[in-house]
């Protein structure tokens, strides 16, 4: 266990407890309740149908793909799924809500109580519980700095799916509230319910923060509403602990209220100065019918589901002997994770050997030479100018000693720029390692001829000087010799 | 806030000041002249509707709807909007492909 | 008075089919009939123009052999269908000059059914009325009147519609029934009013009052003619979720005239203390009707008839609230300004200004018992009691096939005579309420006349989807009354 995350106040340590809201848009081709396309970056209102614009007389119908993602979602954070949910209007006037009521799921959503794990630093676990999962509609956008006298008014993303996923108050510290977004977006992305885009808004949290004393009930909570970073999550947080702990420690009390967090200035401040409190009358949308499926839907889409990262995870560690660590970094994006298999199976298939004894060479330069390739271009492993076949093949002659550990660096990093194929570059550059005894053993008898002094020395006590002839060899081989043989070679010939 | 009685039961009586906190969360502006009238109609309709608290309706289900038939679920296709100029054709206020508000300052 | 206008739709079909009158003909009788009605105010918007484009278009349709059952024949849409191209308002000041960029679902099915509108027929400010004194735009007269002359209310909400229809303009109109919009101004009227079970025709782009209860139907002269038009307004709509996808039979077929052996449920709640002695009398004689023609009477119990009314008043209020919303002066529609108002400021000003007085009232009710604290005190109880009210129901057609009862307290009244009182107005509806609570269907027929020479109508209501069973019902009582009586053309002087 680690120890307790706390604030110092001047009255001693204080706890956080924290949970989160995250909104998450179903990735999906048109819109929760209307047919009107959801993608990123439209005209403004081209993707608004007079359904989301809520006209007179319009009604919603919904999209089959988002019960699905859902329950997708659902399965995959082991949470119970409701075959019976309901949708309910959620009342309140603001100009970005056309319907003056938000469709969500209030009282019944499509899933409940699951889980997730969160890693932690120096590899510590912890499981975070999960309260519910409800599918709602995303609101459209108000741009009020954009013209001098109004506030303009974009539809587009009004009645994009959301997942709305609750967490249980379960967190302590800012780390681990950034622990549990990067891991539910792992989750989602794996099974392809979200993108995860935090920067365009398909994934953004609002964050419960109420502080005690060790030992002492929960806190009044503060909501931050939106916040689409996890520097801001973990920013907002520390903030608004430290503005609780200035009030309780100043004798005041907490106001349960909506805050707003201004990354400029690192504060949170709170919406609803002037207006009275929400009373969201919630009531079962009569538009609408109970939503309803059976197991067989259910079991359907589990089996639609990939390997969960948490899954895959242990099978690289307890099946193909990869670190935690590189486990770790591996399944952290399907991505990397679909790279990193793609190319150990190429390795195995080209080498014959069993899976097991390339694995740690795969995934050691997976996560360290390509990912620093790709991190120094910018790239990611989708955009990689190398394919998992290309890096297998360079692997494949390395493990086999066509050419030397060194050597393949120098051949990534050209393989990298040039888009050439490893045998390509050893090829054409004769890269080739040189194993040939007969060839290798002049070599070391010329050079020990030539050393004569460094020899003594050696002969005399000074075996550090050992390293010195493996890279005269090196040298007058350019690199290519097999470090084995000459290693072999030497040692008897400075035995003498 | 008052605590208020979440049963049937009990005759309940709506004042000046929750006709206007209704009035104002169904953002509707009613002047007193206005207000004090509805004031008495409403709590005349809210003394004929309290003779449901006769029925027993212990273990009885709400109705969530009048149609047995199941929800259609809508197959995931672009199949609506890129009409703006439709969408915004009866804009009391429309700016550069917007609908236009008084500014809100959040 | 051109004869065109005194035919019913079913004989306007078939002369248009027999080749003895043309479209055109019809619809311009028709239009001098609007034109010469305009003192019972039942239109808020004619539409001339695009009536004589589509009857000429209907004449060709027909003279190359390609069109449709009912092409060329004109009828008058209720304000609250939503008109492509046409100003809908709902009979409110928030929607006024409102041009919708759509048709409903259930108008689109008329016009490919080859109906021609007339125009946008007058109504209670969205549908929340029984007496048509709550529309922006001004009463609609009853061409019923009193002996002395007297005005009275067409009903409501759909009173342009069904003083359409009684006046002869349009061989059926469009209405809407949330707790007896139809039904009730049908039995004003002389008309016959069918309210279809919920589900039956798509809600889409018909202005939403009350979702769980509004349903469209027709207005019409005669049962046949409702039967004629239902089949052409209803149908499963993807895109109402509400809607039932169940194949639309052909009703006029379901009117055989035979309803021998058939079990009519007397619903003793029914029976009102205080009710006029005429509505009682109506009754008695519609059960002689019934028995005469070999149904059998079969005393029924809906225990919880009572409990309907004040069930509505919680459950249409509360749908309301939350439907009308959307009427918030940013997409459409009236906006009002305050100088240097805010978003806030905006919404509440318009909202005030846009809204009669009725809907506020019932915005305020809706909002008050969702609200915090409340919510399970009145919407949750009364959805509760609502399921025991659609039991009552099933029960009952366990054992019949169909149920008559009167379809209002009471004849037609005067302009003002019962503005002052919300619940006595809500009380006209305490016979037609039940029905859409529980989602079945109803028709009202006309039946007889009160003391005063007022028409009155009798209801029946039948199971879920027994539509044909109910018209087959309705189409004999029909037959029995005889109900020939047609109001004097004052309005024409
Ligand atoms: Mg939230
Ligand atoms: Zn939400």
């Amino acid at each position: 266990m680690t120890t307790t995350y706390t604030i110092e106040g001047a009255t001693g340590p204080w706890e956080l407890v924290l949970g989160l809201e995250v909104h998450a848009q179903v990735i999906s081709n048109s819109k929760l309740f209307s047919g009107a396309a959801t993608a990123f970056g439209a005209e403004p209102n081209s993707q608004v149908s007079l359904v989301d614009a809520a006209m007179p007389g319009m009604l919603p119908v919904i999209n089959g793909e988002c019960v699905r993602q859902a329950v997708r979602t659902g399965l995959a954070i082991g949470a119970q799924i409701n075959t019976w949910s309901r949708f309910d209007r959620k009342n309140y006037f603001y100009a970005d809500l056309p319907q003056g009521y938000q469709i969500s799921q209030y009282q019944y959503p499509i899933v409940g109580e699951g889980e997730i794990t969160i890693e932690l630093e120096g590899g510590h676990k912890k499981v975070v519980g999960i309260e519910r999962l409800h599918l709602e509609q995303d609101a459209g956008k108000s741009l009020h700095d954009q013209h001098p006298q109004f506030t303009l008014v974009d539809l587009n993303r009004s009645g994009v799916a959301l997942m709305e996923i609750v967490s249980k108050p379960d967190m302590r510290s800012p780390e681990e509230a950034a622990a549990y977004v990067r891991k539910l977006r792992t989750i989602l992305r794996y099974i392809g319910s979200c993108d995860g885009n935090m920067e365009e808004g398909s994934m953004r949290a609002d964050v419960n923060v109420s502080v005690r004393k060790a030992g002492d009930p929960l806190g009044t909570r503060c909501e931050i509403k939106n916040v689409n970073s996890l520097r801001f999550i973990q920013q907002a947080i520390v903030y608004e602990a430290s503005r609780q702990i200035d009030i309780l420690e100043a004798g005041g009390k907490i106001d349960q209220e909506t805050r707003l967090f201004d990354p400029g200035k690192g504060e949170t401040r709170s919406m609803r100065s002037k207006e009275e409190a929400h009373d969201y009358r919630y009531f079962p949308d009569p538009d609408l019918l109970p939503l309803e499926f059976d197991d067989a839907f259910v079991e359907a889409q589990r089996a639609s589901l990939p390997e969960l990262p948490d899954a895959k995870a242990d099978r690289l560690i307890n099946e193909l002997g990869v670190s935690a660590y590189n486990a770790g970094v591996l399944v952290a994006e399907r991505e990397n994770a679909d790279f990193f298999e793609a190319t150990l199976d190429a390795v195995t298939k080209a080498t014959g050997k069993p899976t097991a004894d390339v694995s740690k060479s795969v995934a050691n330069f997976i996560t360290s030479d390509l990912f620093g390739a790709l991190n120094k271009a910018g790239q990611s492993t989708s955009t990689s100018p190398v394919s998992p076949g290309a890096c297998a093949e360079l692997l494949a002659l390395q493990l086999d000693g066509t050419i030397s550990g060194r050597i393949a660096k120098d051949v990534f990093e050209d393989m990298f720029a040039s888009g050439k194929s490893a045998s390509e570059i050893v090829e054409a550059k004769g890269l080739k390692q040189v194993s040939d005894t007969g060839e290798l053993q002049a070599i070391i008898d010329k050079i020990i001829a030539d050393n004569p002094a460094q020899v003594e020395q050696y002969r005399g006590g000074r075996e550090k000087l050992f390293g010195f002839f493996v890279g005269q060899t090196m040298k007058a081989t350019g690199g290519k010799a097999n470090p084995q043989v000459v290693n072999e070679l030497l040692k008897t010939a400075l035995a003498g | 806030m008052r605590d208020f009685p979440t049963y049937v039961g009990m005759v309940m009586s709506i004042d000046l000041e929750t006709v206007k906190k209704i009035a104002s969360l169904a953002r509707i502006t009613l002047s007193d002249e206005e207000a004090d009238p509805l004031k008495g109609e409403l709590n005349n309709i809210l003394a004929w509707v309290e003779q449901l608290s006769e029925v027993d309706t212990d273990g009885v289900p709400a109705m969530t709807s009048a149609v047995e038939t199941s929800l259609f679920q809508r197959p995931d296709e672009v199949a609506d909007g890129g009409y703006a100029e439709r969408v915004l054709a009866n804009a009391p206020s429309a700016e550069f492909g917007y609908f236009a508000v008084p500014k809100v300052i959040e | 008075m051109s004869e065109v206008l005194s035919w019913t739709l079913a004989e306007a079909r078939d002369a248009l089919s027999k080749g003895e009158v043309s479209s055109v003909e019809l619809v311009d009788a028709h239009i001098k009939a609007m034109e010469a009605a305009r003192a019972l105010n039942c239109f808020i918007t004619e539409t001339p123009e695009a009536a004589r484009e589509a009857a000429k278009a209907a004449d060709l349709a027909r003279s190359e052999g390609n069109a449709p059952a009912l092409a060329g024949i004109p009828f008058a849409n209720k304000d609250l269908f939503c008109t492509h191209g046409v100003q809908t308002t709902a009979a409110s000041h928030i929607l006024e000059g409102f041009v919708p960029q759509y048709d409903s679902t259930v108008g689109e099915n008329l016009q490919k059914a080859g109906m021609i509108s007339l125009g946008k027929t007058n109504l209670d400010e969205f549908a929340m009325g029984s007496s048509n004194e709550t529309s922006y735009f001004g009463h609609v007269k009853n061409p019923w009147r009193l002996p002395d002359g007297t005005d009275t209310v067409p009903g409501g909400s759909s009173g342009g519609s069904v003083a359409a229809v009684a006046a002869g303009i349009g061989y059926g109109a469009t209405g809407t029934d949330t707790g007896g919009s139809i039904r009730q101004p049908a039995s004003f009227t002389g008309t016959v009013g069918l309210k279809p079970t919920y589900g039956r025709c798509s809600r889409w782009g018909i202005v939403a009052f009350a979702s769980s209860l509004d349903q469209a139907g027709p207005i019409a002269k005669t049962v046949r003619d409702a039967a004629i038009m239902l089949e052409a307004m209803a149908g499963y709509d993807p895109k109402d979720s509400t809607s039932v996808n169940r194949p639309v039979p052909n009703y006029e077929a379901a009117l055989t005239g035979d309803i021998r052996g058939m079990k009519i449920g007397i619903p003793s709640e029914y029976r009102m203390d205080g009710a006029p002695e005429e509505i009682d009398a109506l009754w008695e004689q519609g059960k002689a009707w019934l028995k005469d023609a070999g149904a059998e009477l079969v005393d029924i119990s809906l225990p919880h008839t009572k409990y309907a009314l004040p069930t509505y008043y919680i459950v249409a209020p509360a749908e309301a609230s939350s439907n009308l919303a959307r009427y918030d002066g940013v997409r459409y529609g009236l906006r009002e300004m305050r100088d240097g108002g805010g978003l806030v400021d905006m919404y509440s000003a318009t909202r005030a200004a846009g809204f009669g007085r009725e809907v506020k009232r019932r915005v305020l009710i809706g909002t008050y018992v969702l609200s915090a604290g409340y919510y399970d005190a009145y919407y949750l109880k009364a959805q509760k009691v609502r399921t025991l009210i659609a039991r009552d129901f099933a029960a009952a057609f366990e054992n019949v096939d169909t149920i008559l009862t009167p379809s209002t307290p009471s004849a037609a009244f005067a302009f003002g005579a019962k503005s002052d009182d919300p619940i006595s107005m809500y009380l006209n509806d305490i016979f037609t309420v039940p029905a859409n609570l529980a989602g079945l269907p109803g028709i009202s027929v006309p039946s007889g006349m009160s003391a005063e020479g007022l028409p009155l109508g009798l209801q029946l209501l039948a199971p879920a989807f027994g539509e044909e069973t109910l018209l087959r019902t309705a189409d004999v009582l029909e037959r029995q009354a005889g109900f020939s009586a047609r109001p004097s053309r004052w309005w024409e002087d």
